[in-house]
């Protein structure tokens, strides 16, 4: 089943009179499921590409469908509401609220939805306890490593139920045992059905996933299966 | 996010940062106390205006030199001093008066530091006339009041005040002694009873002497500074107010249409004109706290405008996990209102606690006030506090909510 369509988007930015072409006309489809690097040098519009994808920017020209839906217009609060009922996003920076606990972190998505307090509160429990942080509940960011702080970031994309999980650079700021740690968790999300994409600029994370869509100055450069995928387990060792 | 989740995480945010909160709030704070002790003050007043009325005498008529305004108090109450009024207008009002004026007493007032041994006082006294102790409706505790022939003859006597005795000669007899004013040596021939504040004047804290004595020896004068009338009853007021009027313009020589050079009053017409000065300043108060209220008020939007900038980025994250604009106003408006809304009930209580001092100081020193707290001006404290938090919250919230959610994440 086919979750994400886009066909010939485009994005431009205007500065100073100056009009910046980051997305040049892009086309391709994702199915539930997949697990996609989208991969490019600094530059290429893989950034541009995801805040689409993840309703946090406006597309200038194209379409997007999302499950089968035509969502190229929404306006601000529509996007907010998609972001709000099907993303979840983990970023290179995690991004966690200082002053919180992991729990509260965690927690904070589901604030904008509907759910009641003690529900949130379970459910935020067992997503870190899934990403094996059940004795840091309530310990703030600056007593959390990096590793684990990326994973309270995970479990935060998770609260809501996404369609799609959105990792930019996730293991960016992180060692290489951490990284693969982080690597693993979201291989397992996608193993259990998750649709992943994955932001990155490094080839061997890229490999991770199942499939990578290069780009190169906004264009599509490249589509296709992962020949030799890798394979991180918990311990953050190589597999094949 | 409902509204009290909201209000829950911006309690922990100001407690998270308490100093900071505090001083966000000082602006409120002092405008909300200026507002509840001026109202309170002003209260107080208007039952010390009340009480003084109830403590006069609602049948004395006063006339005191100077025409008067329209609502006003005449500028002579006002410590200017004016020379129309005169001993012999007094004794004209006796002499041509109706008959429903009872007694009629004159006065004019001086300080001076007196000694006696080791004790030194420093009070007022009052030249009067005999007939003071039937108009005020007192009397002497020891010895006597001097008499009309003291009174115009110049005679060097005085009548002490409770107080002036209690400070000078203590638990000795003062009847017989003399003292010192201006220089000019006194007989003290009696004690007054004790009589508390009336009329704004502590009476116990002065000297009594012979009016043409207090003129001619004291003060070097011919003018008198005010004279108190008695009428036998309350209805006879308005008329014994038009004839003392006729007396005197025809005794000062005034033309018809030529405007009164005095002023005639009943006490209780003269102290709602009073009151009519203090609730414009009450007002004028207000207004004044109205302001540290506005200017508390701004101090709010800066310290929210800078707390959004701070916090672009937590912004900027809880948008891209689904924050609506609405949401992200309400977080900014509710923590600037929960913050004034503390600031409003520190206040409350501050102006409460002042408000109280207030009451106690007045009321140590003699005067009859009466602590009075609203409810509205509390319910007024605090709904003001709230809307000034909304109002001053808007531009800041408003900012917050339109921050672009790309670049609030990458905002450094």
């Amino acid at each position: 089943m086919t979750l994400i369509k886009i066909k010939n988007l485009k994005r431009e930015f205007a500065n100073d009179e100056v009009v910046t072409k980051v997305l040049k006309g892009v086309s391709f489809d994702i199915d539930k499921g997949e697990f996609v690097s989208i991969m490019g040098p600094s530059g290429s519009g893989k950034s541009t590409l995801m805040h689409i994808l993840g309703f946090l920017d406006k597309l200038s020209s194209g379409t997007y469908d999302f499950e089968g839906e035509d969502v190229s217009t929404l306006e601000d609060d529509e996007l907010a509401e998609m972001r709000s009922k099907k993303i979840g996003f983990v970023f290179q920076s995690f991004n966690l609220l200082n002053r919180a606990s992991a729990l509260e972190n965690v927690m904070l998505p589901l604030l904008y939805s509907d759910m009641p307090k003690k529900e949130r509160e379970e459910r935020a429990k067992q997503l870190l306890i899934d990403v094996g942080l059940e004795h840091r509940l309530h310990y703030t960011p600056n007593k959390l490593s990096g590793g684990e702080k990326q994973r309270v970031a995970i479990a935060r994309a998770l609260v809501n139920n996404p369609e799609v999980v959105f990792a930019d650079e996730p293991t960016g700021n992180l060692d290489s045992k951490s990284g693969l740690a982080v690597m693993k968790i979201l291989q397992d999300l996608n193993e259990k059905g998750n649709t992943v994409i994955l932001v990155t600029h490094e080839k061997y994370t890229a490999e991770h996933a199942k499939r990578i869509i290069k780009l190169k100055d906004g264009e599509l450069l490249e589509d296709k299966e992962v020949s030799h995928r890798q394979w991180a387990n918990i311990n953050g060792e190589l597999t094949k | 996010m409902d509204i009290r989740e909201n209000i829950i995480s911006s309690w922990v945010m100001i407690k998270r940062t308490k100093a900071r909160s505090f001083l966000t709030m000082l602006g409120i704070i002092i405008g909300v106390m200026a507002v509840i002790v001026v109202m309170s003050v002003g209260k107080g007043a208007e039952s010390l205006i009340l009480n003084q009325i109830k403590s006069m005498g609602s049948n004395l008529v006063g006339v005191l030199p100077g025409a008067s305004e329209e609502d006003g108090p005449p500028a002579s109450a006002m410590g200017i001093i004016i020379t129309t009024l005169k001993y012999e207008d007094g004794q004209e009002i006796i002499k041509k008066g109706c008959d429903c004026i009872e007694s009629l007493a004159m006065y004019v007032s001086g300080n001076d530091v007196i000694n006696y041994g080791d004790n030194k006082v420093s009070t007022n006294f009052s030249g009067t006339t005999a007939s003071y102790i039937k108009v005020e409706e007192t009397e002497v505790d020891v010895g006597r009041f001097f008499t009309e022939e003291e009174e115009k003859g110049v005679a060097k006597v005085a009548v002490l005040g409770f107080e002036v005795k209690e400070k000078l000669f203590g638990d000795q007899d003062p009847i017989g002694r003399r003292i010192k004013i201006k220089k000019t040596n006194f007989l003290i021939i009696g004690v007054m009873k004790e009589r508390g504040v009336s009329g704004f004047t502590n009476q116990d804290d002065q000297i009594f002497v012979p009016i043409s004595t207090a003129q001619k020896l004291l003060l070097g004068i011919n003018h008198i500074s005010a004279i108190r009338v008695k009428i036998d009853s309350e209805n006879n007021i308005e008329k014994a107010l038009d004839s003392i009027t006729w007396i005197l313009r025809e005794k000062h020589g005034l033309d018809f249409g030529e405007a009164d050079d005095f002023s005639a009053r009943s006490m209780s017409q003269g102290l709602e004109a009073l009151s009519s000065i203090t609730s414009a300043l009450r007002l004028f108060l207000v207004a004044v706290s109205a302001i540290a209220l506005v200017v508390g008020g701004f101090g709010i939007m800066n310290i929210m405008l800078a707390s959004v900038q701070e916090r672009t980025r937590e912004i900027g994250l809880r948008k891209a996990v689904g924050a609506k604009k609405i949401h992200i106003s309400l977080q900014f408006l509710i923590e600037s209102s929960v913050i004034t809304f503390l600031g409003g009930i520190f206040g409350i209580i501050l102006g409460i606690l002042i408000s109280i001092l207030t009451a106690k100081i007045v009321q140590s020193m003699g005067y009859d006030w009466d602590l009075v707290i609203t409810p509205f001006s509390i319910i007024l404290g605090t709904g003001v506090s709230i809307g000034i938090g909304l109002i001053f919250g808007i531009i800041p919230a408003r900012r917050a909510s339109r921050l672009d959610p790309i670049e609030a994440l990458r905002y450094e």
